[in-house]
């Protein structure tokens, strides 16, 4: 069973290599964060992996949305988020989910539908929740939580708490109508949100820059709402990871909305339907130089992370993983009695007496 | 004791349930500054102050979206949908994220929110501000539907449903908006899920909601005085929950249903209440369901043929009468 981690609690500051801090560790992000942050995005590129390979043997059903490649984003952001605060995420939310903690076993389990799965099988894949992780919810219908991490921005700005609401969404969303309702709102009422979007360059199949008026589908549009042009590296955690505190400081401190735009690549398909034929040679390899995990391990070594400390945590989370696969193939399937609950408050689903 | 307009009742209900719980906001496109385009919250602003009372883009799915969010994490939003109509351009809310968020999360997510609407004919506004459409909203799982027809019940089942740890989607007739009824004073509270008997009878039961109550009525009156017909009058009320008891209580008493239904036929809330009474009291008929309902058709904006195609008290009590006496 994996272990639960809370981003928020002082378990972050602890340095889990056990070595003493070398020097030269100490710029602004600092060893133990470095390691979290690698440590995250191995989590997601291990868990994803082995979904993928779980699918090949018939074992993850329905569909499935895969972030192999856009790691950096959900860790980055995660890192820097206190507890507390909310995460809203699309069908493509296995990564986020993850990333503030969510143990891999019960988002392998909702894969495969199992009675262990975060929502016992009730949502699947596209829909991960966690609210005590401060997820609150994948939302499949492009564009719909831009509009609700508005709503509950404004909670928090009504109730004078200092939480702050990210949603996380793709360049595709950005030429939705609720994305440019929700952004307007954001700027007008001030709400503490910030919405990060990540350009993978196509929406489904086709090429973000083949339907999108501008260049930058979300950086180029910051200028309409009177926010700040913010386009960043997507694939390398520490720029993330700072823009994302640079986010989260002006949110709470009263400065409203920012709009983030990461540019990243999914090495893999759209869906697990998608073996994206569409995409031009080399393009794949080309950004997989740019794979974020590979960036990480250099960057780790740069600050003399020594490599078994690297491989250390590499093997702890496939150990992890190994754990949560076995868990998930013998655990049973839901009962059917659980169709019937959760329709209305009262825990029924009765519409008439 | 006081007399109040439907219109009025709204605010006073808004008020109430304001006054009651700090978590209650309300926003929505000009509700706040100027009182509403119906004039039906006027005065919210001045009493609650700007923080709780917030004027909105016009941006369907931010309103929606932002008072479900806001539900999600503690707050009792009511949110105004100006014209029922404009239900069209936010449906993924109403139809994909509301009710099914609890339901998707295997119960983690809360979404007790109100969404208040304009709804219906009388205006000669045409197709698209005109619209009946409670029945868009009935049909889908997770949602609470309302739809009163007198000031009284605005008041009561506005509390229930700000209240409520469910979506409700309340509709507002428009026509009824200047309508007066007596209201006691202090707090009311109604229960959802609850038809009410407006008018005892005993040869058929007549179910009607929102501005089809009070025609219905008349023309129970009328089927009275003029042919000896004594008709029961149901105020449906709320569709769902749906109080099906209520109504099969009275179909067992009087063997006859007449529905009357401003919704077009297709699918209207009509429907699947003959079909339950076909289901479960059959035997207690002595004669058809029959539907009394706006053609399926979208609504004429002339005064003459919108007056035409509404059921109107002629055609429900000739109507009635006809099937009765057959
Ligand atoms: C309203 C709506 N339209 C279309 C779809 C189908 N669809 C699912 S994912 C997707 C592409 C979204 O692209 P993007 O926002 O770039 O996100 P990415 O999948 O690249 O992460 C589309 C068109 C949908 N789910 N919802
Ligand atoms: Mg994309």
């Amino acid at each position: 069973m994996a272990k639960t981690r809370d981003r928020g609690t002082a378990q972050t500051a602890g340095n889990p290599s056990g070595l003493p801090s070398l020097p030269g560790l100490n710029d602004d992000i600092g060893e133990a964060k470095r390691l979290e942050l690698y440590r995250s995005q191995v989590e997601i590129r291990q868990a994803e992996q082995r979904a993928y390979d779980l699918f090949l043997q018939n074992l993850v059903k329905g569909t499935s949305h895969l972030s192999l490649g856009q790691e950096a984003i959900a860790a980055g952001f995660a890192v820097a988020m206190k507890k507390g605060d909310l995460t809203f995420c699309t069908y493509r939310g296995h990564a986020h989910t993850l990333a503030r903690g969510v143990p891999i076993e019960k988002v392998l389990g909702e894969l495969m539908q199992r009675d262990n799965g975060l929502m016992r099988g009730k949502g699947g894949s596209m829909h991960l929740t966690s609210e005590e992780h401060g997820v609150m919810g994948s939302y499949a219908i492009i564009g719909a939580h831009l509009p609700i991490a508005c709503g509950a921005a404004l909670t928090a700005q009504y109730k004078g708490q200092d939480f702050v609401s990210v949603c996380f969404f793709g360049d595709g969303t950005t030429n939705i109508g609720a994305f440019h309702e929700a952004l307007n709102f954001a700027v007008i009422w001030k709400l503490p949100v910030i919405f990060v979007c990540e350009n993978n360059l196509y929406m489904e199949y086709t090429p973000i820059h083949e339907v999108t008026a501008v260049h930058n589908p979300a950086g180029d549009r910051a200028s309409a709402y009177g926010l700040e042009k913010i386009v960043i590296d997507g694939n390398d955690a520490d720029v993330v990871y700072r823009e994302a505190q640079k986010a989260f400081a002006k949110a709470r401190a009263g400065g409203g909305p920012s709009l983030i735009e990461c540019l990243t690549y999914r090495h893999s398909g759209h869906s697990r339907a998608d073996p994206a034929k569409y995409r031009p040679e080399g393009e794949l390899e080309r950004w997989k130089e740019k794979d974020p995990i590979k960036v990480y391990r250099e960057r780790l070594k740069q600050f003399g992370i020594r490599q078994n400390v690297i491989d250390d945590i590499d093997k702890d989370v496939l150990r992890v993983v190994d754990e949560a696969t076995e868990a998930c193939k013998a655990a049973p399937n839901p009962p059917t009695d659980i169709i019937f609950t959760d329709v209305y408050a009262d825990g029924g689903w009765a519409w008439r007496n | 004791m006081a007399e109040l307009t439907y219109r009025d009742a709204v605010a006073r209900g808004i008020a109430q349930e304001m006054a009651r719980d700090p978590d209650v906001i309300f926003f929505g496109e000009d509700v706040a500054k100027a009182g509403g385009v119906f004039k039906a919250t006027v005065g919210l602003y001045e009493q609650f102050g700007p923080r709780r009372v917030r004027d909105t883009p016009i941006s369907e799915q931010a309103i929606l979206g932002a008072a479900m969010g806001a539900a999600m994490t503690g707050l009792k939003p009511i949110a105004e949908i100006m014209f029922s109509d404009f239900i069209a351009v936010c449906f993924d809310f109403i139809a994909n994220e509301f009710p099914k968020s609890r339901y998707m999360s295997n119960g983690q997510t809360k979404c007790p929110l109100v969404v208040r609407t304009g709804n219906g004919a009388g205006s000669r506004f045409g197709a698209q501000h005109s619209q009946s459409v409670e029945n868009w909203c009935m049909m889908i799982p997770g949602l609470k539907v309302v739809a009163p027809s007198t000031p009284l019940d605005v008041i009561g089942l506005l509390a229930a449903a700000v209240r409520d740890p469910d979506p409700v989607i309340f509709f507002e007739h428009k026509s009824l908006y200047a309508v007066k009824g007596e209201v006691p004073d202090g707090e009311i509270l109604d229960t959802l899920g609850t038809a009410k008997i407006v008018r005892p009878g005993k040869d058929c039961t007549i179910l009607a909601l929102a501005l089809m109550v009070p025609r219905a009525l008349e023309a129970a009156k009328r089927l009275k005085e003029q042919h000896g017909i004594d008709c029961e009058v149901i105020d449906v009320r709320s569709l769902v929950p749906l109080d099906t008891q209520t109504i099969l209580g009275s179909v067992a008493r009087t063997h006859r249903v007449f529905t009357v239904e401003e919704n077009p036929r297709l699918c209207g809330w009509g429907a699947e209440i003959a079909s339950i009474i076909a289901d479960e009291a059959f035997y207690d008929l002595d004669g058809p369901i029959v539907r009394i309902t706006t053609p399926h058709i979208p609504l004429p904006a002339a005064d003459i043929l919108e007056d035409m195609v509404l059921p109107t008290v002629d055609r429900i009590a000739e109507t009635v009468r006809r099937s009765l006496s057959a």
